[in-house]
């Protein structure tokens, strides 16, 4: 469309995709994961809701978080968790994490030409008791990875993990004299999502953390700010 | 007399206005083992007789999970019974899908009611020969239902079906009253006990006894063969127990002669 002064206007095209924002991250020890994600959901600058969950527990040995937007986060948690109960009434047994993890990787890339717009973080213990963590693009590109963080605060959280779990650029502690307990990790999950919701906006109000042993998940929930 | 003239399709009515191919259905699940359910106002529970066909083989499963709130056990054909189960498990999972809630037993119950009418009047077909009992805990109350291959269905306060079961609902039907206010362990104890009428001569065992239970608080379970020891510990217990009263009530009689000689 031409203007008088001859100048090109952009039409403004539709999108199906928006992005409501918060934090998701993971982290894995020897024989347990930590998994945490905020429940801020929101629209441009405004708060949709303070509670809208991007968790689910799949398995007692498994569960998935995921940012982006919201409606195709609920949708995918939907069909996940009706896929895994078809594969326990088929198998007789729950999925194993890692069966999980591929599951995830093939519903994403079952959309691959209208993708839903989540970015999951896939955590639990495997078959032999190791807890894992498995990162997603949207189209389901498969990383099995000590540690993962996705969603509006990744950037803040990601080199945090970097540094205090893979104890990258440090010199001050050796990479042979350092052990992943299980609280310094739910410490270190829940500092960093803390961390993040100072500084970015799209997270805050509530963070629901678990953690996944072989006895199984232990769910917890904690305040963040409300600003 | 008609019988035979008139039973040799589905299709074919009596001059009584029977269909004999569903009547012979019903017999396939009179064929199969014991079966029998009952319900409280808090659990709903099954029991079943499991047959092994010989020392080799493992005993024939009857009872199979549809969904976290229901549950099945089944008596007669049991590869008629896997098609029913595989039914039930899609709806339930389509409604929890859809609908974001559990499907309510008795609407599972009615469309298997129809999917089995369905085979009593289509070319080609034959009715499923298996007959269920099917328990469940929706909207704060507790269900039993049996169905059948004729399509009907009824709920129940408690039933047996399958071989035998004549023994059981006789024994159902002593005791239905009280059942409503039991607890867990005094309703699962009342099934195996009914069980044991018409077990007939075969001695039950954790093996072959299967129970599960479904309730307030209580998603759907099959019971580990060491939990079924307990209920039958406490039912030979009880047996025992009666025996041993009959033995004190002697030993009495017997102090209190030694007591007289001694005042002498």
């Amino acid at each position: 469309m031409e203007t008088y002064l001859g100048e090109k206007q952009q039409a403004r095209q539709w999108s199906p995709y928006i992005n409501n924002g918060g934090s998701c991250l993971a982290v894995a020890g020897d024989d347990f994961a930590v998994i945490a994600s905020d429940t801020r959901m929101s629209l441009g600058y405004s708060i949709k809701t303070r509670y809208s969950t991007k968790y689910l527990k799949i398995t007692e040995k498994c569960s998935i978080v995921s940012s982006g937007m919201q409606a195709d986060i609920f949708t995918l948690h939907k069909v996940l968790k009706s896929r895994a109960q078809i594969y326990e009434q088929k198998h007789g047994k729950p999925m194993s994490t890692d069966a999980v993890a591929k599951l995830v990787s093939r519903l994403l890339y079952y959309r691959r030409f209208f993708p839903y717009y989540t970015f999951n973080i896939v955590a639990g213990v495997d078959e032999d008791g190791v807890g894992c963590v498995f990162s997603y693009d949207a189209i389901g590109t498969l990383e099995r990875v000590k540690y993962s963080a996705s969603g509006s605060g990744s950037s803040l959280i990601e080199p945090v993990l970097d540094n205090q779990v893979a104890l990258k650029n440090r010199n001050d502690i050796k990479k042979e004299e350092f052990k992943l307990t299980k609280e310094y990790a739910i410490d270190l999950v829940k500092d960093a999502i803390t961390s993040a919701g100072e500084r970015d906006i799209y997270t805050g109000d509530f963070v629901e953390i678990s953690v996944i042993d072989l006895n199984g998940t232990h769910e917890d929930k904690f305040e963040l700010r409300f600003d | 007399m008609f019988r035979t003239q008139y039973d040799s399709d589905i299709s074919i009515y009596s001059p009584e206005g029977r269909l004999y191919q569903i009547e012979y259905a019903m017999q396939a699940v009179a064929q199969g083992s014991t079966a029998l359910g009952l319900k409280s106002k808090t659990h709903a529970v099954v029991v079943t007789l499991m047959r092994s066909s010989d020392e080799l083989s493992s005993h024939q499963r009857k009872i199979f999970k549809v969904d976290g709130h229901m549950g099945i056990a089944i008596s007669g054909l049991t590869a008629d019974a896997r098609v029913l189960l595989k039914f039930m498990r899609n709806e339930t999972l389509h409604h929890k899908f859809v609908y974001g809630s559990d499907l309510p037993t008795g609407e599972v119950v009615s469309s298997l009611a129809m999917k089995s009418q369905r085979n009593t009047q289509r070319w080609g077909r034959r009715p499923y020969g298996v007959g269920l009992l099917v328990i469940g805990y929706d909207g704060g109350k507790t269900h039993l239902y049996q169905t059948s291959p004729s399509g009907n269905c009824f709920s129940y306060y408690a039933q047996a079906i399958g071989s035998r079961s004549q023994s059981a609902r006789t024994y159902l039907e002593k005791n239905f009253k009280e059942f409503p206010e039991l607890g867990l362990e005094e309703l699962v104890l009342h099934g195996v006990k009914a069980l044991k009428e018409s077990s007939g001569k075969e001695t039950l065992t954790k093996l072959n006894v299967g129970i599960a239970v479904v309730g307030k608080e209580q998603k759907f379970e099959i019971l580990k063969p060491n939990k079924v020891q307990t209920y039958l510990d406490q039912i030979l217990q009880t047996e025992g127990e009666i025996e041993i009263e009959n033995e004190n009530e002697n030993e009495k009689d017997q102090e209190a002669e030694t007591l007289e000689l001694k005042l002498d």
